[in-house]
Order: C-alpha cells, then sequence, then structure tokens
C-alpha cells in the first residue's frame, strides 16, 4: 500500500472508532440503568436503547477492524483497548446522574446521531451508508422516547423541571465537543465520506430548540470547550466504565459463553 | 409509582395484517403516548406485532365470573351452533 492510501485507511479507521465508540459507551452508560429505573417499564425502555447502540457499535467496530487489516476483531477493539485509544467524544461517558440527567445526555447525543446518520446514509463509503441507513432508524425511535420524557419533565412539576434545566446547563457544555470539526472531520468531508459537521450542528441546533421549547426549558449559551475524547483525551469517567466492560476479558483472555 | 399515578393500560397486538390485535398484556404509564412507547418496548421486542393498541383499563367492563352458569352453560348443548357444513375454501387462511 502507498504511504498515501494507508494514511487515507488509518483516517477512515479512526473515525469509524469516532462513530463505534460513541454509541458503545453510550450503550454501557445506559446498561447500569437495568434493574434501577424508575418503573419496569423505563428498565426495558433504556435496556431496548442501550441494545441498539451496543448493536451500532458491533458493526462500526466490525468494519473498523477489517480497515486496519491487522486482525483486530470487534471484541479485540471493545475489550482490549485503553481509554486513551476511545475516540468516542466525552459526553457519552458523562454520568447517568439521576433520571432527568440521563434523559438530557441521551436526547443532545440522540439528536446528533440522527442528523449525523441520515448524512451517512449517503455516504461514498457503501459500507458506513449501509450501517448508517440501518441506525438511523433505531436513532429515530430512541429521540422519540428521549425528547418525550424530557418535555415530561421539562414541562412537568417544579422539581423535575428544575433538575433537568441543572442537568442541561451541566451537559451542554460537553456538545461542543461534537461539532468541534478537526483535520480528521474535514478529510473525511472532502472524500465525501462524512457530512461537513457545520451542517449536522445546524440540524441540531434547530433540532434542539424545537424540543426544548416544548419542554419550556432555557438554552444554555455555547462557551470555548476543552474536551478532545474524539482524540483519546477522555474525563477520568471513562476509566471506570471500561474497567468494569472489559474486566472479564483482562482476567480470562479468550473466555467465550 | 401507584395507580394513581401511572393507570393500568391493557395492550393489544396485530401480530401481521389481516390478523385481529390480541390481548398481550398490561403496563403502567401516564397517558395513551407513552403507553404506546411502553408497549412498543415491552411487547415488541421480538417483532411480535405491526400494530398496538391500547386501551384504559378502566374502561373495559368485565362479565362476572358468578354469573358464568347463566352466561355460558346454556350454549353447551347447541352443538347446531356450529357451522360445520360449510367447505372452507383453501384459500382462506385466517378464518
Amino acid at each position: 500500500m502507498s504511504s498515501a492510501a494507508a494514511a487515507e485507511s488509518e483516517a477512515l479507521f479512526r473515525y469509524v472508532l469516532r462513530l463505534g465508540d460513541l454509541s458503545l459507551v453510550l450503550g454501557q452508560r445506559l446498561g447500569e440503568w437495568v434493574g434501577h429505573a424508575p418503573a419496569l417499564e423505563e428498565d426495558l425502555g433504556l435496556a431496548n436503547i442501550a441494545l441498539d447502540l451496543i448493536g451500532q457499535a458491533r458493526l462500526l467496530l466490525s468494519y473498523a477492524g477489517e480497515i486496519e487489516a491487522r486482525g483486530r476483531s470487534e471484541d479485540d477493539l471493545a475489550y482490549l483497548r485503553e481509554p486513551g485509544e476511545y475516540l468516542n467524544a466525552v459526553l457519552a461517558e458523562q454520568p447517568n446522574g439521576d433520571f432527568g440527567q440521563t434523559i438530557v445526555r441521551q436526547v443532545l447525543i440522540d439528536a446528533f446521531q440522527l442528523e449525523l446518520y441520515e448524512r451517512l446514509s449517503a455516504s461514498r463509503d457503501l459500507r458506513l451508508a449501509a450501517i448508517a441507513a440501518k441506525s438511523v432508524k433505531e436513532t429515530r425511535y430512541h429521540l422519540r422516547y428521549s425528547a418525550s420524557w424530557l418535555v415530561r419533565l421539562g414541562d412537568g412539576t417544579a422539581q423535575s423541571r428544575t433538575l433537568v434545566q441543572s442537568a442541561l446547563e451541566r451537559l451542554w457544555p460537553y456538545t461542543v465537543e461534537l461539532f468541534a470539526e478537526d483535520d480528521l472531520d474535514r478529510a473525511m468531508a472532502d472524500r465525501s465520506v462524512a457530512p461537513p459537521l457545520a451542517a449536522v450542528h445546524a440540524a441540531w441546533s434547530t433540532r434542539l430548540d424545537d424540543i426544548l421549547a416544548q419542554a419550556t426549558l432555557a438554552r444554555p449559551g455555547d462557551h470555548p470547550h476543552a474536551w478532545h475524547g474524539k482524540r483519546g483525551q477522555h474525563s477520568e469517567h471513562l476509566g471506570y466504565i471500561l474497567a468494569e466492560m472489559q474486566h472479564l476479558q483482562r482476567t480470562y483472555p479468550g473466555a467465550r459463553w | 409509582m401507584d395507580d394513581r399515578h401511572w393507570p393500568l393500560y391493557e395492550v393489544f397486538i396485530r401480530a401481521r395484517g389481516g390478523l385481529d390485535h390480541k390481548h398481550v398484556g398490561s403496563l403502567h404509564a401516564a397517558d395513551e403516548r407513552m403507553a404506546i412507547e411502553h408497549a412498543r418496548d415491552l411487547y415488541t421486542r421480538r417483532q411480535e406485532g405491526v400494530s398496538i393498541w391500547v386501551v384504559p383499563s378502566k374502561a373495559i367492563t368485565a362479565s362476572d365470573p358468578g354469573e358464568s352458569e347463566s352466561l355460558f352453560e346454556p350454549a353447551r348443548d347447541k352443538i347446531y351452533r356450529h357451522p360445520t357444513f360449510y367447505d372452507i375454501p383453501d384459500e382462506v387462511k385466517t378464518l
């Protein structure tokens, strides 16, 4: 392989990891709710979303492994990478907090994934387009679920409103990273693999304004961010998530069931 | 959550086009929209259906088990009410 082709494939590998890791880490986080949700019905609802996300991660990490062509499987990539090799935006790894905070995080990421997958369905990379086309249907339901809960809580009691507004203030700054375009994002857009992030941001922003208006919540201001999860620099939370998720494979390498 | 906050709903699922909605169970939800979402999450995870109905449980009037003698037993010896003399065409699958 020429060095230019090698660099291209390395870039695509990292981009696909960004997408896959976002779904994997968020899915793992949502899984923490199983057995603890406020009602049995929500327990199942959150678990369904978690499983959808892990299903997306499996498709994306398998593809990443094939692009890399060093024989790493989806499981190798999920279970045997260090936190610094994970390329998800740090929003996904933020703690569940109360149910309202989980819902706020979910709305922010669901709306992002929806706008992204809709555009990725037309990617020049046909494998990525197929994965996005499958995932976008799931994501549409995820946002229906999370947004309808945000409206209930925001436009609910004084207490539920205060809790989700403060969760929104806490999590909003992390959304800046989702749309902070770097060299990799630009390279993918130039090759028509991915949409320009500015277009995704504009659509996300409009969608969020609409949901927040229905939920009678105030949109926080945008501030410069200092997060670079997409480059592998994470908050302290990711280490704990991976310690739990990877424990079995690290302790009993190659264990199967 | 108690019934005062989240009322009970009965869930009916249509397995595929052409079939009737069948009762599959019940769930708690704050309103109709949430009931549909919960029904989707609880009862259609394994492709059980293509359509969902939810009905507030309190809207259902049930027959009294104590009256089953007078309601149902009189039909027992009236076998001539069973239409056994019709030929059913092979094309009719779901009669």
